[in-house]
């Protein structure tokens, strides 16, 4: 199950990596973020720059996940190798657990770019262990945004997903607090953002980098998030006889 | 033991009825061929089989269980499409890919060696002709040495040659013990392979028997003939076509249409009697009789 784990992350990293742009548009978008909002605005006041990394982080995982996972997967459904693989004699373990690698992969080569950036254009600092806790933090965080994104992708076909990738990824960034740094948020923000799967990633990554405090009500909602978007993931991936016709 | 079943079996899109009550098993060692028209229900029936989509109602088994457990294919070999091979990877890697899900899969080389691939291995399958890729497709199907292969129109497309190639691989497998189910809308394929015939029409099987059988099933007979005007009515046609002044019809009993064509004293010239094709027995099973 491992092995073939593997090698169905191997395929997809091989198929992805043929086709290059497709890795330099996820890596783009969070780095001309972080030209675009933090390096003029927060990057020479150390903490603003360093916690506001973590968000565009956070914010990076969020998206390149939902339209990875989610715009990815309608496609790949669309297709007919799809229905063929389904005929191998493995479950949706394998195949999910390798999409989940590749995609952490490539998420994490996305983000090479946004460390760079953070670190010769910022102030933004961390110390070493405070950098291995966050980029651990990451592939944490990114859990409930592959849930997500694979919940979508298998649930509805391509133009709806896109759709609703697109619909759920703002307001999830702004209700959760990406936008703005920690307390900044307006009231209701505040209020409602540790609870959304989006503000409470960000608050881990922050407790990653600063000395913001891990909060247990808001990790004990993103752990509750995590486990109902992989049951729903789960469900749309057993109903899911490819593409339908009528 | 029963390889594959299907119990009175239903499927439905929406409001498309596209299995209607339908009842098919395939015992180790057959080669049948599921003839029909496109929408006919032989694609859905196979889907179905191989735990790809699931019946409305009724009940589908696939070594004795249910097709959509991993641990029921792994005696199963399918085709892709061949429009679905993934176009960035090489033939070799697709091959490895396939591999890595079975316990006991085909060494790579002998796979290729027997399809004829070797050459191949190192090309993209999106470089590939229409004809490379179907043979890529039908490799698949064999690389897990399956016990049951489900083929979809396993040689649409490819020239003389390859579909020579092919059938001999397919015959091979079947005279080694293997089993196979056959789609196709070449009736010379089913013919040339299948020993046993299941013809689907509007979702139900409307035949299932020996190549010679379903022939011999509707014993239809194209009898041509020129003549210029309409026809009396006459009991017993099948399909009537004209084309220009010559007439052909099929029926299912030549003798009693000529002593008709007689009796009326219909003018006819060139009279001319042929047993059908596959193709034309099958137009017969599918067709409502229609009038002359």
């Amino acid at each position: 199950m491992t092995s073939l784990a593997l090698t169905h992350a191997k395929f997809q990293i091989i198929e992805t990596a043929r086709i290059p742009i497709a890795l330099f548009g996820s890596a783009f978008f969070p780095s001309a973020a972080m030209l675009a909002f933090v390096v003029p605005f927060v990057g020479d006041n150390a903490e603003y720059a360093t916690t506001a990394t973590a968000s565009m982080i956070t914010f990076s995982v969020m998206s390149t996940n939902l339209f990875q996972y989610g715009v990815g997967v309608a496609e790949d459904r669309a297709q007919p190798w799809d229905p063929y693989v389904r005929t191998l004699p493995a479950g949706a373990g394998p195949r999910f657990a390798g999409r989940i690698l590749a995609g952490l992969a490539l998420m994490f080569v996305s983000l090479i770019p946004v460390i760079l950036i953070a670190t010769f254009l910022t102030e933004a600092t961390v110390t070493p262990a405070a950098f291995l806790i966050t980029a651990a933090t990451t592939v944490v965080i990114a859990i409930p945004f592959i849930l997500m994104g694979l919940a979508i992708g298998y649930s509805m076909p391509q133009k709806a997903a896109i759709v609703v990738a697109q619909l759920l990824f703002f307001p999830l960034a702004f209700l959760g607090g990406l936008m703005t740094g920690p307390g900044l948020a307006p009231g209701f923000v505040e209020n409602l953002a540790p609870y959304l799967p989006t503000g409470g990633a960000a608050r881990l990554m922050w407790a990653g980098v600063s000395d913001f405090p891990y909060d247990a009500g808001s990790i004990a909602a993103l752990a509750g998030w995590t486990i109902a978007l992989g049951w729903v993931a789960v469900w749309a991936y057993r109903r899911d006889e490819g593409r339908r016709f009528s | 033991m029963v390889l594959a079943r299907a119990v009175d079996v239903t499927r439905r899109y929406g409001d498309n009825l596209a299995l209607d009550g339908v009842n098919f098993e395939v015992e180790p060692g057959e080669l049948v061929g599921l003839l029909g028209p496109n929408g006919a229900g032989k694609s859905t029936l196979v889907n179905l089989l191989i735990g790809i989509r699931t019946p409305t109602s009724g009940r589908v088994e696939l070594f004795g269980g249910d097709p959509r457990q991993p641990q029921n294919r792994r005696r199963l070999g399918v085709t892709p499409q061949e429009t679905g091979l993934p176009a960035s990877l090489r033939v070799g890697e697709v091959i490895d890919f396939v591999s890595a899900h079975y316990d006991d899969p085909l060494p790579k080389a002998e796979l290729l060696d027997r399809f004829g691939l070797t050459d191949f291995v190192r090309r993209q399958t999106g470089g590939l002709s229409g004809g490379e890729k179907r043979r890529v497709a039908v490799a698949l199907a064999f690389l897990g040495r399956p016990q049951i292969v489900f083929l979809d129109e396993p040689t649409t497309g490819l020239d003389v040659e390859a579909r020579r190639f092919l059938w001999d691989a397919i015959r091979s497998f079947s005279a080694e013990g293997g089993t196979v189910v056959l789609t196709s809308h070449y009736l010379e394929e089913i013919e040339a392979l299948a020993r046993r015939v299941v013809v689907i029409g509007g979702g139900r099987v409307l035949a299932d028997d020996t190549v010679d059988a379903v022939r011999g099933l509707v014993a239809v007979h194209r009898v041509s003939l020129t003549v210029a005007g309409d026809l009396p009515e006459l009991d017993g046609i099948v399909s009537a076509e004209r084309e220009g002044d010559r007439l052909h019809l099929l029926t299912g009993d030549a003798d009693r249409l000529v002593r008709d064509l007689v009796a009326y004293e219909v003018p006819f010239q060139g009279l001319e009697v042929r047993p059908t094709s596959l193709e034309e027995a099958f137009l017969t099973l599918t067709r409502e009789p229609v009038p002359a």
